[in-house]
């Protein structure tokens, strides 16, 4: 055979159609799988939509969670849980960011850094059960009653690993450049982080706090063994203290319909809280 | 800007601004500057060149102890400013960061509005009322030639500039703190041709007021900009020396093979 020189590329070329027949495989293997994926998000958000529609009405937030057979809403779950989470992010926010800041800024040399950030790891993927009965062993059982406090302690545990990781992630996304360029103009290393490196990661950081009150909006098992549920109006942090995730529990294992309609109620309720949330954390983002 | 013709043919003639003596530097293990000496002449400018690796950078970010950011590397030498060594730890870092002012390959614009960026580092040394800032931040915009282009636009993003404009608010933004010398890292690597032409021109008419050291890969551009050039080889310095002369007539085997491309 004399060798030719090469002649253009032809679409019969069978390296070519096989390259082009996998794409079209491939393509059509992955628009499978985020239908399966957007399917049961989808059902999820109508079901929830559909059973909680009836129960999204003004006597929802106005009215206390009422006996088995009576009517009525869920203003007191509604006020704990907003108290407990909030007071869990408050507690949760400064202790992740400082946590983080440590990790990104200050953790370069040494061991410490590498060990924190590990064992952070662990501690964003323990069973929030755990975090629960930790609470519960060592707050709960030596006072001897549930109380809010417990409770929003247990929700600041799970705040502060989700907190710590993404001001982590976010503080190395920001550029050395920008803190070479902060320290050659005689900055210390403080006001390099909290002028500089804060504000160019300040998008990233908000979302990450955004992101764990989403999470703990809906956590249920620490809250079980913390803070209990309460069936009157309380403001006491130091009592027993009603909340949506547990009410809605224990209202959807009841025989009761009303219950059920609360419970449907209460879960829509969270569940357009958690995305309310996670889309102001996309366009925050993107801004 | 004065005529630059009738120099005294000995660098060291010149009123030296920075004194480097016995300079070593590591990377860890590895030595990357070994014994460097050097006279950087006052309210000139001097640029360092060489093939990538030579060590030109890194003689640069050890006259602001910039390499102190990262732990692994260290400098063993004399730095001497005004008579006084900078690299003894006696020496406050921050302060000589402040006289000694640095600008960077890639633009690093600060996340804020362009009055901010300029204003940061004044603001770290001095507490100025508003007019006094405002009065700084338009002499800092106007002496690195930016003012004309973003006089209407202060309170924008410094990152909504284009590449060229995001260099000269870098040099602006050094400037404003008024350093007595301006080390400048490749400067115009990331720029375009116009943009490159703005920054030389601008180091040309800095070095009235400020010391200028420049490193930068591209030859003809030290040979235009500077007044003398230092060629670095292997964390040696070979040859250092008025550019004119350095150029035409090199001393050394070495810098002639490499400034007439046989080499690097």
């Amino acid at each position: 055979m004399s060798a030719a020189a090469p002649g253009p590329i032809s679409g019969a070329n069978p390296t070519y159609r096989r390259r082009r027949r996998m794409n079209a495989v491939m393509m059509a293997v992955s628009t499978l799988a985020l239908a399966f994926g957007l399917f049961w998000l989808a059902w999820i958000i109508g079901v929830l939509l559909w059973q909680g529609a009836g129960a999204l009405r003004l006597s929802l937030f106005t009215e206390m969670t009422p006996p088995p057979g009576g009517d009525g809403g869920l203003a007191n779950a509604i006020y704990g849980s907003v108290l407990m989470a909030g007071t869990g992010t408050l507690i949760g926010t400064p202790v992740g960011i400082l946590a983080g800041t440590y990790l990104a800024e200050y953790g370069r040399r040494g061991w410490l850094a590498p060990a924190t950030r590990f064992i952070n790891d662990v501690l964003l993927s323990a069973p929030s059960i755990v975090i629960g009965l930790f609470v519960y062993a060592v707050y709960v059982s030596q006072v001897r009653h549930f109380s809010g406090w417990a409770g929003a302690f247990a929700l600041a545990i799970i705040v502060v690993p989700v907190v710590v990781r993404t001001t982590d992630d976010m503080l190395q996304l920001v550029p050395n450049s920008l803190r070479e360029a902060a320290a050659a103009l005689g900055c210390p290393t403080w006001k390099m982080i909290t002028l500089v490196s804060y504000r160019a990661a300040r998008a990233g950081i908000v979302t990450g706090v955004l992101l764990a009150i989403a999470r703990i909006a809906g956590e249920t098992a620490p809250l079980l063994f913390t803070a209990l549920n309460n069936q009157f109006w309380s403001s006491d942090m130091n009592k027993p203290m009603a909340n949506l995730p547990v009410v809605i529990f224990q209202f959807a294992m009841s025989p009761y319909d009303d219950w059920h309609r609360l419970a449907w109620g209460g879960a829509a309720l969270i569940t357009l809280l958690v995305l309310a949330i996670n889309i102001a954390a996309r366009i925050l983002f993107r801004k | 800007m004065n005529a630059v013709l009738e120099r005294p043919p000995q660098a060291a003639a010149t009123a030296p601004k920075l004194i480097v003596r016995d300079l070593n530097f590591y990377y860890g293990g590895f030595h990357a500057l070994k014994h460097v000496n050097l006279e950087i002449p006052e309210n000139k400018v001097t640029a360092f060149i060489g093939p990538s690796g030579c060590g030109k950078s890194t003689l640069l970010r050890t006259f602001n102890r910039m390499f102190e950011l990262y732990p692994e590397q260290r400098a063993m030498g004399e730095i001497l400013l005004h008579g006084e060594n900078l690299l003894t730890s006696k020496q406050d870092v921050s302060l000589i960061r402040a006289r000694i002012g640095m600008v960077f390959q890639k633009p690093t614009p600060f996340p804020m509005s362009i009055y901010d960026n300029i204003a940061f580092g004044v603001r770290l040394f001095e507490d100025l009322p508003r007019g006094r800032m405002d009065e700084r931040v338009e002499w800092a915009l106007t002496k690195a030639a930016l003012w004309k282009e973003v006089k209407d636009k202060l309170h924008q993003s410094g990152n909504s500039l284009s590449g060229g404009q995001q260099q000269r608010l870098c040099i602006a933004r050094g400037i404003a703190v008024k350093p007595e010398i301006l080390l400048l890292d490749e400067p115009c690597s990331a720029l375009d041709p116009i943009s490159t032409a703005k920054i030389e021109e601008l180091i040309s008419e800095l070095k009235s007021d400020y010391t200028v050291v420049i490193v930068t890969h591209n030859m003809q551009q030290a040979a235009r900009v500077s007044d003398y050039t230092a060629y670095m080889y292997l964390g040696e310095m070979v040859e250092f020396g008025e550019t004119d002369l350095l150029f035409l007539k090199p001393q050394k085997q070495a810098t002639e093979d490499y400034i007439t491309g046989r080499f690097g």
